[in-house]
């Protein structure tokens, strides 16, 4: 029997985007991430809530962090979780994403969590499958895990986000980071500053609720949080940036350049690094770093992900 | 012989909207007369069409049309094709050249057209190729194509990036007293574009092609036009910018004309929502603003003709990823249906929507017809304006499905297509 105030349920089959999630769905993930990570410190870390559920790990695009950690998110669910990547499967050979999920769903999975090249690409994979789809990332479009992961750490941190200044700094047009994390924090009330050279920024981005900055040193400005993004060198070739060392200077996340945040500004980065273009190694070794915290806490909130979507409620004692 | 009788006779051209009865022999119009005036007994007993209460046009003209035909039959076939075109009200069509081998010599040119004449439908014209294998290199045989009835060249499907080579069509074609036609598109700046730059490209997170990208390809193709005198027009035009330049040349007397397809004075990139690939196409849906300029366009003369670029695709090409799907829509049996809608909806006149869909495509083109003067072919369409139906892709007479359109709810529709006096099409009437 469930008493007028029973646990929380999650009212999504998917986890598409962060666009599609009200910021009551976001609290009630982040309130699951926070009992996950209380069990991560037992020296049994395993629970029995996915016990028979099978998750595919479809990963189009190689990504060891991101696949590693809902791995092991999955493993410690006790789910049963196969991992099918690029260069083992036959979509090497020019099948169809159609046909690659039409044999995957012999295994009948209960969840398929998809990393792709393509915008929309589990959007268009939601029409094809019955299981669940959690994005792990589309093209340039969203990223869904890694805003939840990086507002877990910033309430980790600072104890509440609404009302922080958070600055995302780089190549904010290619960025599904840069695009779920502005969604996210927007939606729990944080201002939400984006800043990188003109050929970064999208057209439009203000209307997902950014600010935009073209001065590295403005959009720092008594920040609280100063996210920095992954730059892809192949950009270079495309002309929206001139050099590694001229973006270095200009874009590049220095002591110098963190003196304009305020003096708790806490530091982030999902990772992988370029150390010396996008962010100095002192400051990403430094105390101001929370880029290990992100990992780690990357495990619990796709946990939190993957039990809510099997049906999970918001009381994981139950 | 046939009596086309009792309809409201809409002949933009002509300068007629009356009810008249349309005497045909031997495939043309012999005359147009009153209903009070006698039948001539020598069309007493000949084959009757009642057409009263509905609209009577001058043949729909469709001049961007993709028939596949040779090499991709999977998607349509010349017979497919003109029984879709057919099925909207349309009795000619201009088909492009980028099918498999290209229609890039006279031997394919002449192919299609007997396959046509085999089917026996509506009429196609096609248009050949500028450059040789649409590779954008050496010009293509265009006098054998003339010779074997092309009515235009274009590389259709891609733009020419080599002005020099541009220059160079306009000029040997112009010779020829041959338009061509310009796919308008500087693929170094779409680069990877995938849908209309925006704050919605943005948010569904697809790379954005601006409508510069079309607008620096009208400038220069109307700059080339006016350097080499010849006859531009410009294909399936989406952006106000692009408008801009054509009325600013149409007001300097340069040869230039234009055309634009039903989905972009329906849709905007709001429309890709759902990464629905029938809303990809190229050039791609554009803002609300780009609506309400083309349909002010419409109304101006900036743009001469409506023609859908028909474009279609199977599954294979629809059913898979945003970005991996081929752009374009099919359109032959919804472009009536979707004009008369902005009739309804008073955006354009019924007289305006009918030039648009005849005598301004015939002569952009240097077609015959779109019109029903005595001695014109006897090419008619009669329209049931009060006709309710459903946009069925499942009911195409086409072989492919890739419509935006389904499940649309449209007033007006063809009751009956008339090629050379013969009956092609025939709904309820
Ligand atoms: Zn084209
Ligand atoms: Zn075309």
């Amino acid at each position: 029997m469930k008493t007028d105030k029973g646990p929380a349920t999650f009212g999504h089959k998917h986890l598409l985007g962060i666009e599609q999630l009200a910021a009551e769905d976001i609290t009630l993930i982040m309130e699951t991430a926070d009992s996950f990570k209380e069990i991560s410190t037992r020296t049994i870390k395993k629970v029995p809530a996915l016990r028979g559920k099978t998750v595919i790990n479809l990963f189009y695009e190689p990504s060891t962090r991101t696949r590693t950690s809902f791995e092991i998110a999955e493993k410690r669910l006790s789910a049963d979780s196969i991992n099918i990547a690029v260069s083992t499967s036959a979509v090497v050979k020019g099948e169809s994403l159609k046909d690659t999920v039409k044999t995957l769903m012999a295994m009948q999975p209960d969840i398929i969590v998809m990393r792709h090249q393509n915008g929309g690409a589990p959007h268009f994979l939601t029409q094809i499958v019955d299981a669940s789809v959690i994005n792990a990332g589309d093209g340039i479009h969203e990223h869904p895990t890694q805003a939840l992961l990086d507002l877990f750490t910033i309430i980790e941190k600072k104890q509440a986000v609404k009302g922080l200044v958070v600055t995302i700094a780089g190549d904010i047009a290619h960025s599904r980071v840069a695009r779920s994390n502005i969604l996210c924090l927007a939606k729990m009330g944080a201002t939400v500053r984006v800043a990188g050279p003109p050929t970064m920024i999208p057209a439009g981005i203000q209307k997902m609720g950014a600010r935009v900055f073209h001065r590295f040193e403005e959009a720092c400005q008594d920040a609280d949080v100063v996210m920095m993004l992954r730059l892809q060198t192949e950009r270079q070739a495309e002309g929206l940036f001139s050099t590694l060392r001229e973006y270095n200077r200009l874009w590049g996340l220095s002591a110098r350049m963190l003196r304009y945040a305020k003096k708790d500004a806490i530091v982030m980065h999902p990772g992988p690094m370029n150390r010396g273009v996008e962010i100095d190694p002192e400051i990403a070794d430094g105390s101001r770093s929370v880029i290990l915290d992100q990992v780690e806490n990357g495990i619990a909130v796709r946990m939190a992900v993957l039990y809510l979507l099997s049906g999970g409620t918001g009381d994981i004692t139950e | 012989m046939l009596v086309i009788r009792g309809g409201r006779v809409l002949d933009p051209a002509g300068g007629t909207d009356r009810v008249q009865n349309i005497l045909v022999d031997k495939g043309k119009v012999v005359r147009t007369i009153s209903p009070r005036t006698q039948i001539p007994r020598e069309f007493r007993g000949a084959d009757e069409i009642d057409a009263s209460g509905r609209l009577v046009v001058p043949g729909l003209i469709d001049i961007h049309v993709h028939l596949r035909e040779p090499g991709h039959e999977y998607k349509e076939t010349i017979a497919t094709g003109c029984a879709a075109a057919a099925a909207g009200g349309i009795t000619a069509v201009v088909c492009m050249p980028n099918t498999e081998p290209p229609n890039d010599n006279a031997s394919v040119t002449e192919f299609m057209i007997q396959k046509a004449r085999a089917h026996g439908g509506v009429i196609v014209h096609p248009a050949g190729a500028i450059s040789a294998g649409q590779k954008g290199e050496t010009l293509a045989e265009m006098g054998d194509m003339k010779a074997a009835g092309a009515v235009a060249f274009t590389d259709d499907g891609r733009p020419v990036m080599n002005a020099g080579l541009m220059r160079c069509a306009l000029e040997y074609a112009g010779g020829l007293g041959m338009p061509i036609i310009s796919h308008c598109e500087d693929l170094a700046l779409k680069g990877r574009g995938q849908m209309n730059e925006g704050a919605n490209s943005t948010r569904f997170g697809l790379r954005p092609i601006p409508p510069q990208v079309e607008e620096i390809m009208v400038a220069r193709d109307i700059a080339l036009c006016e350097l080499t005198g010849a006859r531009l027009h410009l294909a399936h035009v989406s952006a106000e910018a692009s408008l801009r330049h054509i009325r600013a040349a149409k007001k300097r007397r340069i040869r230039v004309t234009a055309e634009t397809a039903p989905h972009y004075l329906w849709l905007d990139d709001g429309a890709v929502a759902n990464y629905d690939t029938n809303t990809k196409v190229n050039p791609p849906l554009r803002s609300q603003s780009d609506v309400e300029a083309l349909r002010r366009a419409l109304r101006d003369g900036t743009i001469d003709a409506i023609a859908t670029d028909h474009a279609p695709h199977s599954p294979v090409e629809k059913e898979v990823e945003f970005e991996v799907a081929s752009p374009g829509m099919i359109g032959l049996e919804t472009s009536l249906g979707l004009v008369l809608r902005l009739v309804n909806e008073n955006v354009i006149t019924l007289k305006r929507a009918i030039a648009l869909m005849t005598s301004g495509p015939a002569r952009a083109m240097g077609l015959p017809g779109g019109t029903l003067s005595p001695g014109a072919d006897a090419n008619v369409t009669i329209i049931d304006l009060d006709r309710e139906w459903t946009v069925d892709p499942a009911s195409f007479a086409s072989k492919s499905r890739n419509t935006p359109f389904a499940g649309w709810q449209l007033r007006g529709r063809a009751a009956a297509t008339v090629v050379r006096g013969k009956v092609v099409y025939r709904d309820g009437i």
